[in-house]
């Protein structure tokens, strides 16, 4: 599964992409941010507050239950400020 | 149209393209955002754009699909830009063409709200205190908000 992170969240994360492998119980956008928190401090901080998260799944914006698996790419970011 | 890129535009330029290829239009709106130089009560040095390649253009191609089902236009252009910008540059460029004037106003303000909250884009300012990621204006989701509305006019003027 390809990750993209924007803003804030790349920077707290500190890396703009990555390429992950969660393990099959992971479904969902949910369950994604759950398992990518435990990963360590800095995706914790970063992913903690889900109303200031916004999500696209194969550059799609999606709600949180939206299903996720292999092969997806998914980016996480802040609301966006375009104009 | 959709462009998104680096560089700067040439309004004038931009907008002779849009008459020529919008012949027989009666009118021509156009919405020009710039980088202040304030921002919250602080001084802005400089502003990054930082956007999703890819997203992007998707969803300003989105933006001006549905701008085209709710008015009669003839012609639609959007040139966004990314990569670090100071105070005065241009930001983004939208224009409409239609027959009558409500029709190219209403979309071009109606395309402006819409970019503001759902275009990929993040902004992070230069200040005297240090850099911050801009964050989303409330007021702008009251902007959209008011098009999603059912009474939303689609006259023409």
């Amino acid at each position: 599964m390809q990750m993209l992170y924007f803003g804030w969240v790349r920077q707290r994360i500190g890396v703009p992409a990555e390429t992950v492998a969660p393990p099959d119980e992971v479904r969902d956008v949910d369950g994604l941010i759950d398992w990518l928190s435990g990963r360590s401090d800095a995706y914790a901080e970063a992913l903690r507050n889900r109303d200031t998260l916004r999500v696209a799944v194969n550059q799609e914006l999606c709600e949180f239950d939206a299903p996720v698996g292999a092969g997806d790419e998914v980016a996480l970011f802040p609301p966006m400020t375009g104009g | 149209m959709i462009r998104v890129q680096e560089g700067d535009f040439d309004v004038g330029a931009e907008l002779e393209r849009l008459s020529a290829e919008a012949h027989g239009s009666g009118a021509i709106s156009c919405f020009v955002g710039l980088v202040r130089d304030f921002s919250g009560g602080e001084s802005v040095s400089a502003m990054t754009l930082e956007h999703y390649p890819g997203m992007t253009e998707r969803q300003l191609g989105k933006i001006e699909a549905e701008a085209r089902e709710r008015w009669p236009l003839d012609a639609v252009l959007i040139v966004h830009r990314y990569g670090r910008l100071e105070p005065g540059d241009r930001i983004v460029l939208v224009a409409t063409a239609s027959a009558h004037r409500k029709a190219a106003i209403d979309a071009c303000s109606f395309l402006i709200d819409w970019l503001k909250t759902k275009a990929p884009f993040w902004k992070l300012e230069e200040t005297p205190e240090g850099d911050r990621w801009v964050d989303a204006d409330p007021q702008d989701t009251a902007a959209e908000e008011r098009w999603t509305a059912p009474e939303v006019e689609r006259g023409h003027g």
